[in-house]
């Protein structure tokens, strides 16, 4: 009798299990450690904030082609203040979030056309959007002068220079005692840092909230409906409990 | 009209009248009666029989949402993806229909994997309810089928790249692979054309396999009887009406209990898709959220969860353990020669046996991989004729099969999360261990559930 009631009384732990264990990987170019950002889907003045910074800086080269601009309207906005602020594209509310860059031209120029970033937080994940956005460094090596510590070598330069300010990445060896330590792989332990060369015109902490707004816009953007979707499940299994 | 029957109903009321008219004409009575209000069940069947009622909900789901999917979704690899989001934006509620679809496949397997386990637990496989078995294995497959092919239609990085790897392995097989391939696909590639037949497998050749095993299924288990906990043949004993002394009717007991069984899957089921339809990435996968790119490999391609294990199996058939496979084969072969009386049997095992492990250094690893791969799903059809222990039920059972199943369960889930990640040399060892586990389960049961110590059936069910 104990294997049937050690596998009955296993059903739900195991189901619960799932939960925690491991998510699957997620598409990475590198093995970075992510820093965890707070996404705060009812904070609508964070949305709109992100919404502007989505159609002045990524619309230009990334579509969201899966949202329509009435979709903004959720964000407590009117229509006129959507036509005013966010519209750039297009004149009429119904059409979908489209970008003026040829496909064609945008492979010239960055070696491969920009995807479209509609549902992009729901295969990248919030942390990785964060740590992206804030990872730019100068490098004279790459075409566009720009790298990127989370996208090694990727076509995008960093937009948002004017704001961050521009980096360089430093190696230095790490030194104990006066010596070099080695890295285990025939090489020598080195400490990365970044050093701001030329300051933006938005501190550090202004900065990160920024594209904390940004990065809040993209995941409310990849599933507009996900609040609704949980005070609905709320509603739902709290009358049926009771 | 059939034969002169007395009529069922009171004829002084309309309703009366248009029932005993029905039944002139179709037997409606009789069916209700003889598969339901009067079809005699075990009265101990406990917690593990929920779940054959609830895959048949769990179908019921998938069908109405599917139907409602069907309606708004488009088969076409230019715009597909982007109608898989029209639905989840623009169609009203078309979210909830999408992530009832999604969870609710998930969901099916979960249970439909129980109902299994409940048939190893309790020998519900064995003699008389072979076919009821064979139906139930049918029906799995069917089901595998109609997840792969409904898997492609999202059209996402996964979508493709699983199909591809999916269509490739039949590229493996020898001499025909090549060809096979390509006419699966209709193309060279996964393409627009291999999405169009997709669609048409997923939403009405593959359902209606689906349903026909299913009525087989249902039919063959009313013709025996349910199998209940004890493993004991309820018909043994039948009252002077011939009912069976422990046998209750279906309804209103079992129908009263499944539909608490069902309350509870639905709560559970509602919790997962309005708070977590992603699963974590298991129920659909974060890589899915990328369109489709046929030029654009992803480094790590992942099936869904409930494919996993046997995805392990397939990556787990390296070249270096085919020594180690071909001394398993031959050692099994030896048994069975010993095992076998007739001289023509025991001639045609030696043959094979070494023609399999000719094979193994032969061919290529990949082609045994995908030979294991479906051998660890066909094996589940040999179970009626593998199990040679004298009683059904694991509580009669010894040691040696309550080893064996909990290792087995350990193998599968083990077999399952590895084949989530991806692999390294140390994680396919481990996979290697699990496949000799999840095979030795099946292969070596004529011998140990022979030899295992059994104790006495009783001739009535009691708690």
């Amino acid at each position: 009798m104990t294997i049937e009631k050690i596998t009955r009384a296993l059903c739900v732990p195991l189901a619960l299990a799932a939960l925690v264990l491991p998510a699957p990987a997620r598409g990475a170019e590198a093995d970075v450690k992510l820093e965890r950002v707070e996404i705060d889907l009812a904070d609508l003045p964070s949305l709109q904030s992100g919404a502007r910074t989505y159609v002045n800086l990524c619309l230009g080269c990334h579509a969201a082609g899966l949202v329509r601009y009435n979709t903004l309207l959720q964000l407590g906005l009117t229509e006129q203040q959507v036509k005013d602020n966010l519209m750039f594209t297009t004149d009429k509310i119904g059409d979908y979030m489209r970008t003026a860059m040829q496909p064609a031209d945008a492979r010239e120029w960055f070696g491969v056309a920009p995807p479209d970033l509609s549902v992009a937080a729901r295969s990248r994940g919030a942390d990785w959007l964060y740590t992206y956005l804030r990872g730019f460094y100068r490098d004279p090596a790459t075409l566009t002068g720009w790298n990127n510590t989370v996208f090694p070598n990727v076509g995008m330069p960093n937009v948002m220079w004017h704001l961050q300010g521009e980096r360089i990445r430093k190696e230095e060896p790490v030194m104990r005692d006066g010596k070099e330590v080695g890295d285990g792989h025939g090489g020598v332990l080195k400490k990365v840092s970044f050093e701001t060369v030329r300051p933006g015109t938005q501190t550090q902490d202004e900065f990160e909230r920024t594209v904390r707004d940004l990065v809040n816009f993209m995941v409310w953007m990849g599933e507009p409906v996900q609040l609704k979707r949980k005070q609905l499940g709320l509603s739902c299994s709290s009358r049926s409990a009771s | 009209m059939a034969e002169a029957r007395a009529p069922a109903y009171d004829s002084s009321s309309w309703f009366g009248r248009t029932l005993n008219w029905i039944d002139d004409r179709f037997p409606m009575t009789v069916l209700w009666k003889t598969q339901v209000a009067e079809y005699y069940a075990p009265k101990t069947m406990n917690f593990w029989y929920f779940f054959g009622s609830l895959a048949l909900l769990a179908l019921v789901i998938q069908i109405v949402t599917g139907i409602f999917l069907t309606m708004h979704y488009k088969p076409d690899a230019s715009i597909a993806f982007a109608s898989v989001e029209y639905i989840m934006r623009e169609v009203p509620w078309g979210w909830l229909i999408r992530y009832m679809h999604s969870t609710g496949a998930s969901a099916f397997f979960i249970v439909v994997y129980l109902h299994m386990f409940r048939a190893l637990l309790y020998g519900s496989y064995r003699k008389p309810r072979e076919l009821t078995w064979i139906f139930g294995c049918l029906i799995f497959l069917a089901l595998m089928a109609e997840a792969f092919f409904g898997y492609l239609l999202p059209w996402g990085q996964m979508s493709y790249w699983g199909a591809q790897v999916i269509v490739n392995l039949f590229g493996a097989i020898p001499f025909i692979g090549e060809d096979l391939a390509i006419w699966i696909r209709g193309d060279y590639v996964i393409s627009d054309a291999t999405l169009n037949r997709f669609f048409a497998m997923h939403v009405i050749a593959i359902p209606l396999v689906l349903v026909g095993l299913i009525l087989a299924h249902l039919i063959a288990l009313h013709e025996t009887g349910s199998n209940n906990p004890q493993g004991i043949e309820i018909k043994k004993h039948k009252d002077a009406n011939g009912v069976p002394l422990d046998g209750i009717p279906f309804h209103p007991y079992y129908t009263v209990k499944d539909i608490f069984g069902a309350m509870v899957f639905l709560l559970v089921f509602a919790i997962i898709m309005f708070f977590a339809p992603e699963m974590g990435g298991y129920f659909l996968e974060y890589n899915n959220f990328i369109p489709a790119d046929p030029l654009k490999t992803p480094p790590h391609i992942a099936p869904v969860w409930y494919f996993t294990p046997y995805y392990s199996i397939l990556r787990a058939t390296t070249d270096s353990i085919m020594p180690v496979m071909a001394v398993a084969v031959a050692a099994l072969a030896v048994m069975t020669i010993l095992r076998v009386r007739s001289a023509r049997w025991k001639g045609a095992v030696a043959l094979g046996a070494l023609v399999v492990i000719a094979g193994f250094f032969a061919l290529d690893a990949k082609v045994w991989g995908v030979v294991l791969m479906g051998a660890s799903v066909l094996v589940f059809f040999a179970m009626p004729w593998l199990d040679q222990a004298p009683v059904k039920s694991i509580r009669y059972r010894g040691p040696l099969y309550k080893t064996a199943l909990t290792l087995f369960v350990v193998a599968f889930v083990v077999l399952g999360y590895l084949g989530v990640l991806a692999p390294t040399p140390g994680r396919t060892l481990v996979a290697q261990v699990g496949m000799f586990v999840y095979f030795a389960f099946f292969l070596l049961m004529p011998w140990y559930s022979r030899w295992d110590s059994h104790k006495p059936v009783p001739e009535r069910v009691s708690k």
